[in-house]
Order: structure tokens, then C-alpha cells, then sequence
């Protein structure tokens, strides 16, 4: 297996996240398109640590792990409150910042 | 053998990653996100990172997955799909697969080249890759690993102040 092999499986996965955020308009939905994403990421930096002999990339790993799960958290806890303030989750029914 | 894993695994994230974004139904959403997240970590084995694909399950499998069916549960919203406007959705669409072409184009007609580290496979054989993730987190990364421990304590704190009842 290439270094290319794996880059172009992440280059896909982050596609399809990509698409997800573009295309959806539930709140929830769209952050785990954003979860996608970053595990896209992970895919190519367990790539570059391997094929490079370098230990960084999984240590970077596991910090874009924990900022997914900070992400998460509060990312979750405001859909809640946002859920609770108009009843709705729907992204595009949210426009607090239109003038 | 080692390919028709890769590409056994690689099939099964892809499709079932395309799948959690079609599927109307958040929880279905977040089942089909489970099994992509399981074959990522089937991907991280190969790679030679049992460490962050044990990792991967724990963390991204088991809590942050959970947290997500706890919160679709929680609201039940009723569900909202796609776009309504068939010309954005083209749009977005076609968007994504533009930039997946262009990445995938680059990467054909590129060599990856670089300075290689102290990861030797043979070293990689006698200490084990835990040994080596230990090392090097707690000695090069220690900074950034307690900073990372402050954010977690700020994500926490932060998520009470906003979900709690005023």
C-alpha cells in the first residue's frame, strides 16, 4: 500500500463531509459531517506518521480527538439551548444575525 | 492480503459514510457514523497506530457517538432533510466533488518527500507502539498535552453554563 492509497480514501471521506455540511439542513446532521471531517484528517496524519517514520502525527491525533470531543460537547449543549429558544433545529429557520 | 483489507475497509467507510449523510433520520445517521468510525480504526491498525485506533473506539465510538443519540433523543426534532432548493443542493454537490477531483489529481501526479524521524520499523518492532506514543507525548507534546486537559476542562464547564436551566 502507497502513501497515495490512503491519502486519496481521507481526500474521499472528507468529500462526503464536505457534501454533508453543503447539503443538509439539520443542525445535528451537519456536525457530524464536521466529525467526518476531522476523522478525514486523522486517516492522513496516521498516514504521514507512518510512511514518514515519525511518531507526531499520532500524537497530533489524539489532540484533534479531544478538540472533537470540546467541539462536541458545546457544539451539542447550544443546539440545546438553541432548541429550547425557538423549538426548531433546522438551520436554515435560524437567522439571529440577519439585519 | 494486506490490500484487500485496506480496500475491504476502505469500501465500508466510504459507503457507509455516504450513507449516514442521506439518511433522513438522525439516529440512523448516527448508527451508519458508528460503523464509520469502526472501520477508520480498522484503517489506524493498518497504519500501525493500535494505540489511537483503540483511542478512536473509546473515545469517538463510545462517548462522543453516545453523546450525540443522547442529544437526538433528547430533542427528537422533526426531521428536516435536505435543501429545499434543488438548485443549492446541486450546487453543493457538485461543489465537493470538484475539490475531491482536484485533491485526487494532485495526489497522482505527486511524491511525498520528507525528512524521516526516529521511527525506525525495526525500533517500531522492538518497543511497540504504545511504548513510542508515551514516549513522545509525554516528552516533546507535554505542554500542548496539559493545554489540551485546560480545553477539555473549558469545553466541560462551558457546556453546563449553556445547557443549564436559568
Amino acid at each position: 500500500m502507497t502513501l497515495q492509497h490512503y491519502l486519496a480514501l481521507s481526500a474521499i471521506i472528507f468529500g462526503v463531509g464536505i457534501t454533508g455540511v453543503l447539503v443538509r439542513r439539520n443542525l445535528i446532521v451537519m456536525f457530524m459531517s464536521l466529525e467526518l471531517m476531522l476523522n478525514a484528517v486523522n486517516i492522513n496524519l496516521a498516514a504521514f506518521s507512518k510512511y514518514l517514520h515519525a511518531m507526531s502525527g499520532q500524537v497530533f491525533i489524539v489532540f484533534v480527538m479531544s478538540v472533537a470531543a470540546a467541539e462536541a460537547a458545546v457544539g451539542l449543549a447550544l443546539i440545546i439551548t438553541l432548541f429550547k429558544n425557538k423549538e426548531t433545529i433546522n438551520a436554515d429557520e435560524v437567522n439571529f444575525f440577519k439585519g | 492480503m494486506e490490500q484487500v483489507i485496506f480496500y475491504i475497509l476502505a469500501f465500508v467507510a466510504i459507503v457507509s459514510s455516504l450513507f449516514m449523510i442521506t439518511r433522513n433520520n438522525p439516529v440512523h445517521s448516527a448508527l451508519w457514523m458508528l460503523l464509520t468510525f469502526f472501520a477508520v480504526a480498522g484503517i489506524f491498525v493498518q497504519l500501525d497506530a493500535e494505540f489511537v485506533a483503540a483511542i478512536q473506539v473509546l473515545v469517538y465510538a463510545g462517548a462522543i457517538l453516545v453523546l450525540y443519540l443522547f442529544v437526538v433523543m433528547l430533542l427528537n426534532p422533526k426531521s428536516h432533510g435536505f435543501i429545499k432548493v434543488p438548485f443549492r443542493y446541486a450546487i453543493g454537490v457538485v461543489a465537493s466533488v470538484i475539490i475531491v477531483f482536484q485533491v485526487l489529481m494532485t495526489l497522482k501526479s505527486s511524491e511525498v518527500i520528507g525528512k524521516l524521524g526516529w521511527v525506525t520499523p525495526q525500533l517500531a518492532q522492538e518497543l511497540g507502539n504504545v511504548k513510542m506514543f508515551g514516549k513522545e507525548l509525554f516528552t516533546t507534546y507535554l505542554v500542548p498535552f496539559e493545554i489540551a486537559s485546560i480545553l477539555l476542562l473549558v469545553a466541560m464547564i462551558g457546556a453546563i453554563v449553556l445547557a443549564k436551566k436559568d
